[in-house]
């Protein structure tokens, strides 16, 4: 349902705005035309791209290939793209799909390895700071975190490139793409610095988000309780403490992981990693629809599949949950 | 050390940003085993602290503890603070106000039984969860084998109660102190569980502290009565003396603010005037003189001087300035006809 309304949305912010604002079905196709391109060119490759159509029909193919794939005519033959088709590249005449899927082990493999970094961190620091209240440790870590919630990644990712690749030459060039499976050692080596930087950014947050609950949890009766059973204390702010703490922290990475699993736009671009997030910016620079719309379907998707996860993973971890 | 707990002259100061807060100033007390001891006091006398610092539960959080704490022949408050968590739970354990928030709501019932059964044995989950299911049935919760597996927001606040004494009482401890236990159950329900307190103790034979501003929970359930004013004590006797025989003014107002049934629905509380002090300024001389109706009658000495703890008969202390002839004919002559017709 909420797909419907983001594909709705994005196909009226591309095609009604230029319309609106008087542009022709020809005007649009000149863009997709080489630049000494005459009006009978231009002319035919907008017809060819179906921008003559009413927009209802346009939209109508677009939704007919994602659910029962759709034919294309190319020019030299007719091509058959199979169901989840998500059309063809305005530019490069690739079908958008493949383009994605492939491009997706580099975001998954950026996302999830920045969420291990920061939730380690950032849940370990906040623990601390909250624990240490008022203590050296806390200010500096919570003056480094409000750096990192404020130093955007362009800053700080450039900033630690310059200082780890080129001055001390710790890392590899990043922009080449190692796979996992193709070298584990390398691709963890090249995916070090984005990792880092990404995960700075989000562990700023993540650990104000657990200081704060930890500080709650901890004045709660159940931790007074904890320890007049004569519990150790390390095992009443791991097992008591963080435990109630760590509901709006799981909340938050819900979304945070679903959010970047879509493309990490900034993360990718600054350290030009060829994942779904440099996809989307160039779609966007090149007036690619369906690009776009691939991006934004399967950016859309991430996010909902990941609200449903965290839903799902409130049942296990409050059981006051499960009764509803 | 004959008593099975001494308590001398425990201070328990927290040094804010306002001020030194004296929640328990020069406490001295003693409880043998099997044996009751109420103490009882208005909001922010300093009960609750007392009991939490008989718990070692304030050491290393910034607060300043003195005096001695007699537990067993051992001495707690210059024991270290993992010697003290050993007994805490074992030797000694409380039972909480507000058994909702006092219970972790993530975990099942049985797993807070078994984690504080487990600490202090060493012994299988199995065996753990079997003395929990056993422990459940002995609080009187109905089908302890189905009710170990819940969680405290499915139980009523009753059986939450139940349930923390359970947990409470699942290593034996020997001394048992109950923080206002029956503050948040329904009067019905408050009888049950102090019933199964009584019992619980006697089975056991642990000595028994309870907490309260409710002087019928005392009436009910104490040998000894320890009122508290302001972090002192200011009178202590046995439920008798406390009841039939008391002899200083804040007692007096606490009877009398007392709801009784046998009163006239028309009649009306006597409360005492006032609001307790705080703890950070406490009124020179005798603390109570401000809120003390009878405070002129021992002139400027009220202001300045404050009063000992001084033995009227047989182990009856009060804490006031006024001479005993004194507080008895007033007791005998204006109190006790008034609380009586009432």
């Amino acid at each position: 349902m909420l797909l419907f309304v983001v594909s709705i949305t994005t196909f009226a912010i591309f095609f009604l705005v230029p319309r609106l604002a008087g542009m022709s079905a020809d005007d649009l196709a000149s863009r997709y035309v080489g630049k000494a391109a005459n009006a009978e060119v231009i002319h035919d490759t907008a017809i060819r791209l179906g921008f003559y159509d009413p927009i209802l029909v346009q939209y109508g193919r677009f939704v007919q290939g994602v659910f029962v794939g759709v034919e294309r005519n190319y020019g030299p033959g007719v091509e058959l793209c199979p169901a989840p088709c998500l059309g063809y590249s305005y530019i490069t005449q690739n079908p958008v799909l493949p383009d994605l899927l492939n491009r997706l082990p580099i975001t998954l493999s950026l996302a999830l390895g920045a969420a291990v970094v920061w939730v380690i961190f950032g849940v370990a620091t906040g623990v601390v700071s909250a624990l240490r209240r008022g203590s050296f440790f806390d200010r500096a870590a919570m003056g480094i975190a409000l750096a990192g919630v404020s130093l955007p990644i362009f800053f700080t990712g450039i900033i630690s490139l310059a200082i780890f690749r080129d001055q001390l030459g710790l890392v590899g060039d990043v922009a080449d793409w190692v796979a996992f499976t193709e070298d584990p050692f390398v691709w963890a080596n090249n995916l070090i610095l984005p990792w880092v930087t990404l995960a700075f950014l989000y562990a700023a947050g993540y650990a104000r988000l657990t200081r704060a609950g930890m500080l709650e949890t901890m004045s709660e009766d159940y931790i007074r309780t904890a320890r007049a059973k004569g519990l150790p204390e390390r095992v009443v702010v791991l097992k008591h403490g963080l435990r109630a703490t760590l509901t709006p922290v799981l909340t938050m990475f819900g979304l945070d992981l679903g959010l970047l699993l879509g493309g990490a736009v900034l993360t990718e671009s600054t350290f030009s990693l060829p994942g779904i997030g440099k996809y989307a910016v160039d779609a966007i620079g090149n007036n690619d629809l369906p690009q776009v719309m691939g991006v934004t379907l399967v950016a859309a998707t991430f996010i909902i599949l990941a609200n449903l996860i965290v839903d799902l993973l409130y049942a296990v971890v409050d059981p006051r949950v499960r009764l509803a | 050390m004959s008593e099975f707990l001494q308590v001398k002259d425990l201070k328990i100061h927290f040094p804010t940003d306002d001020g030194l807060v004296r929640s328990v100033d020069g406490l001295t007390f003693s409880l043998d085993r099997g044996k009751t001891l109420g103490i009882v006091g208005e909001s922010g006398s300093g009960k609750s602290v007392t009991s939490l610092g008989i718990l070692g539960l304030h050491k290393g959080r910034g607060a300043d503890i003195s005096g001695e704490i007699w537990l067993d022949g051992e001495e707690l408050v210059s024991a270290s603070q993992e010697h003290v968590r050993g007994l805490r739970g074992k030797k000694m354990s409380m039972i909480f106000q507000d058994p909702l928030s006092s219970m972790h709501p993530f975990y099942t019932v049985g797993d807070q039984i078994i984690e504080a059964y487990r600490i202090h044995h060493k012994v299988s989950k199995a065996v753990a969860k079997k003395h929990a299911v056993d422990m459940l049935g002995r609080v009187g919760i109905p089908e302890p084998q189905r009710r170990v597996d819940s969680y405290p927001h499915e139980f009523s606040g009753g059986m939450r109660q139940r349930a923390m004494i359970a947990m409470a009482l699942s290593c034996d401890p020997e001394l048992l102190i109950a923080d206002e236990p029956t503050t948040a159950l329904d009067v019905t329900v408050q009888a049950q569980i102090l019933d199964l307190m009584l019992d619980l103790q006697r089975e056991f034979d642990s000595a028994l502290i309870i907490i309260t501003h409710d002087l019928g929970v005392v009436a009910e359930l104490s040998d000894d009565i320890l009122v508290m004013y302001a972090g002192k004590c200011i009178e202590y006797g046995t439920a008798d003396d406390i009841f039939y025989r008391p002899e200083h003014p804040y007692t007096w107002g606490l009877l009398g603010s007392m709801p009784r049934l046998d009163r006239e629905p028309t009649e009306r509380l006597l409360p005492i005037k006032g609001s307790p002090p705080s703890l950070i300024n406490v009124p020179p001389g005798c603390a109570f003189h401000p809120r003390c109706p009878y405070a002129e009658k021992s002139g400027e000495k009220a202001k300045t001087e404050v009063p000992a703890l001084a033995e009227t008969e047989g182990g009856h202390l009060v804490r006031c300035h006024l001479d005993r002839a004194e507080r008895r004919e007033l007791w005998d002559n204006e109190i006790k006809p008034v609380l009586e017709t009432q």
